[in-house]
């Protein structure tokens, strides 16, 4: 008998090989294995979990599907509430939400949610269960523009409900973060998000791609083609820089285009022709998973990689399990370390990069201890590429080209929390574009809340 | 897929394509950007609008084969695709938000060199339906290199000069220039597009002519919409966007030299394709420069 009081552990690639190739890192349970932890499943009346959960999922209900053995009625559960359950299941931060709450974590560890929400996706992508397409639409031509997680969730919503719905997305290709920002090895692409992709499309949503909202098409063109509402999932694309000197060396990098080079233009593969710096000695900076992702990236492109993060390892604001799987491979971190410099050589690029160490002080504005600089102790790090991973910003590309659209100070789209409602007659937005760079969960609630209200707002309307 | 429905050669090494790209067409303005990809394993290649049809929903580019993508680009012909073109990007040209009134007092000159010649066409074809006449200088190393001389012709006044004297003025077009505002020409308005060290000197002597100065910059990009970040450009002292705040700028606050080293930035990674595609599996190495033998 298992101790109940733990995790089913999950198997994972060996951290040493997968340091060097981009398969997925982590298997997955299998039948068996999904069986027993949703044993451990107290079934509770009421549920904390849920509430956890930024799109409500009936996570006891799922759960019981499994421990019957009845996997496709655990994907028709999670399919009520999620477009992207193969998604979530691998990079929501399930221990500050759904797995935070749970009782069991108490006492022992917390039932593997996560772990089972991506077992029961990837067992009905295998077995060809996908969500089923309504019989007929309603006529109401909805627009969405983003492909990412806010768009695809807020068009899955609408389309089960029996809009027409047509997504414009920027790149070549879709998925937004899913596609061009999370890497394969945490995220398969081919496997997981083109499918569940896939799967919002066979809803009957439309795809448009190489669209640009705000300027191959605006807003007001799209209710002139008889669109009756526009939701803005766009994302928040701009990568934020230090301002420190020597940030336009060659081989400084924002983790955005490092990542989409690797990921969306797959650089790491010989059959594309995308190129890509692969640097010998690499420092990231920055603390969250996009800082993760950039370093683990830059490690399997063979390279020596430093994390320089500002605070201590407790305000990471990375996923624990990437932070885990960061430090197995062999990622060294250089904590309470903020960079002042980059140096440059004679033929202006990388040398190395010039960093000073930091305490922690009072708490700031976030609630986290503010760092501080120790004077007197700035040192350098050898470094022929340097990747900056501090965040990004909302595009203004559409806010821009959309008269009447209300942005705030930090150019994200104003919104009202619990309708999505912007202060545009018939357009409303979430997700990154509306609060900033957040996570790809959050991102689909507010696809979710969106949708919801563009729904009882055409129903109100006709 | 967007359809080629012409692919010429404009001269030896430079090429002309007439794209379907309806988006594109019906909002572009002068000055601004699309993006390319030959096909699903393609690079995302940055190229300025060089003309545009509202009615038939065309646009055309022009380019130089110079890396790997662009020699693949240049093998396409009339009835071939392009995997994607979207735009478009940049901001439009200054010049498109003045009044043609205002811009029918000024004095404006437009200093092309080489490939850089195309996308200055759209500027002055626009100026010339407002009714506002402008003189060009188109600047090339030889006399077989100088590209749309009978287009601009029936648009502006057009000097052409060459390096070797074997057409129009001898010359590069700073000499041009130069001597056409020693011969008594006033302007009061330059836009320079063209190779990036160009456009640094033509700054640098409309700077001592004391004449405003707007370059065209074209630095590595991906996604050309303000994501990746690989197309900063100092200005100024301040770091910007070529994407999104350009691509024009201040040619007498830009950091030429900066951008001059950031556009070598992936020339050995190019360099190792541009040898796959010339040598295929046989280029093993051995050149010392592409890296083949690691």
């Amino acid at each position: 008998m298992a101790d109940m009081m733990k995790k089913i552990p999950v198997r994972e690639q060996d951290p040493k090989v997968r340091a060097t190739n981009f398969e997925e890192v982590c298997y997955g349970y299998n039948a068996e294995e999904a069986k027993a932890e949703a044993e451990r499943c107290l079934n509770c009346k009421n549920p904390k979990c849920v509430g956890g959960c930024p799109v409500s999922i009936d996570i006891p209900g799922f759960i019981a599907h499994i421990k019957e053995g009845d996997f496709a009625a655990a994907y028709e559960t999670l399919s009520l509430s999620t477009s992207l359950p193969a998604v979530c299941g691998r990079v929501c931060p399930q221990e500050s939400q759904c797995e935070g709450q749970c009782i069991r974590g108490i006492k022992g560890e917390p039932v593997s949610i996560g772990k089972l929400e991506r077992f029961t996706a990837d067992w009905a992508r295998e077995n060809g269960i996908r969500p089923v397409k309504p019989e007929k639409t309603n006529g109401h031509k909805v627009a969405v523009i983003g492909s990412g997680p806010a768009g695809l969730t807020c068009a899955g919503e609408l389309a089960r409900k029996g809009y027409e719905v047509t997504i414009f997305e920027a790149l070549h290709k879709a998925g937004g973060v899913l596609s061009y920002g999370i890497p394969q090895f945490r995220l398969p692409k081919d496997t997981v998000v083109d499918a569940e992709i896939e799967n919002v499309l066979n809803l009957g949503v439309k795809l448009e791609t190489d669209v640009i909202a705000g300027r191959s098409v605006t807003v007001d063109e799209l209710f002139e083609d008889g669109f009756e509402a526009v939701f803005i999932g766009s994302g928040a694309g701009l990568p934020m820089f230090m301002g420190i000197p020597g940030e336009n060396a060659n081989g400084v990098f924002s983790a955005n285009e490092y990542l989409t080079r690797v990921n969306l233009m797959k650089a790491y593969r010989d059959d594309y022709d995308t190129p890509v710096i692969r640097g010998k000695k690499v420092v990231v900076v920055g603390g969250g998973n996009v800082a993760m992702d950039a370093a683990r990236t830059a490690l399997r492109l063979g390279a020596e990689t430093y994390i320089v993060y500002r605070r201590s390892e407790k305000e990471l604001p990375a996923r624990a399990e990437e932070v885990e799987h960061a430090k197995e491979e062999g990622i060294n971190f250089r904590l309470l370390t903020n960079p002042v410099e980059i140096l440059q050589d004679e033929n202006g690029w990388v040398a190395g990069i010039r960093v000073i160490r930091m305490e922690l002080g009072e708490p700031d504005a976030s609630g986290r201890r503010r760092p501080v600089e120790v004077p007197g102790s700035e040192f350098e790090i050898e470094a022929d590429t340097v990747i900056m991973a501090l965040g990004t910003t909302p595009n203004p590309m559409i806010s821009e080209a959309t008269p009447g659209l209300e942005i705030n100070r930090k150019k994200c789209i104003i919104t009202e929390e619990e309708t999505g409602k912007t202060s545009r007659e018939g357009v409303f937005a979430g997700g990154d574009a509306a609060t900033g760079s957040a996570t790809v969960i959050l991102a689909m609630g507010a696809g979710k809340t969106a949708a919801a209200s563009i729904d009882s707002y055409i129903q109100n309307k006709n | 897929m967007y359809r080629i429905l012409s692919a010429e050669k404009l001269s030896e090494n430079i090429y002309r394509m007439v794209v379907e790209a309806e988006n594109v067409a019906r909002h572009c303005l002068p000055g601004q950007f699309l993006i390319v990809r030959t096909s699903e394993h393609s690079e995302r290649i940055p190229l300025t609008i060089c003309d545009y049809d509202r009615e038939k929903h065309t646009v055309t580019i022009v380019f130089q084969p110079v890396g790997y993508s662009t020699m693949k680009m240049a093998e396409l012909t009339a009835g071939d695709a392009f995997a994607d073109v979207t735009g478009p990007l940049g901001k439009p040209s200054d010049l498109v938000n003045e009044p043609p009134e205002e811009l029918k007092k000024k004095s404006i000159v437009f200093v092309a060199g080489g490939v850089g010649t195309a996308p200055v066409y759209p500027q002055v074809k626009w100026l010339h339906e407002q009714g506002v006449s402008c003189d060009v200088i188109i600047g090339a190393k030889t006399k077989d290199l100088v590209i749309m001389e009978e287009e601009f012709r029936k648009v502006c006044n057009l000097y052409i000069t060459t390096d070797d004297g074997s057409y129009g003025r001898s010359g590069m077009v700073t000499k041009a220039l130069e001597d056409l505002v020693s011969e008594g020409k006033k302007y009061d308005h330059c836009v320079a597009i063209g190779p990036m060290v160009m456009m640094k000197f033509v700054s640098l002597l409309t700077k001592k002519l004391g004449i405003p100065t707007v370059v065209s910059m074209n630095p590595v990009m991906v996604d050309g919409t303000g994501m990746c970040g690989a197309c900063r450009v100092t200005v100024g002292g301040e770091t910007k966007f070529a994407c999104v705040d350009g691509p024009e700028f201040d040619g007498h606050l830009v950091d030429f030299d900066e951008a001059m080293k950031r556009q070598q930035m992936y020339k050995t990674e190019e360099g190792r394709a541009l040898l796959k595609l010339k040598e295929g599996d046989t280029h093993h190495g051995g050149c010392g420069s592409c890296g083949g033998e690691e």
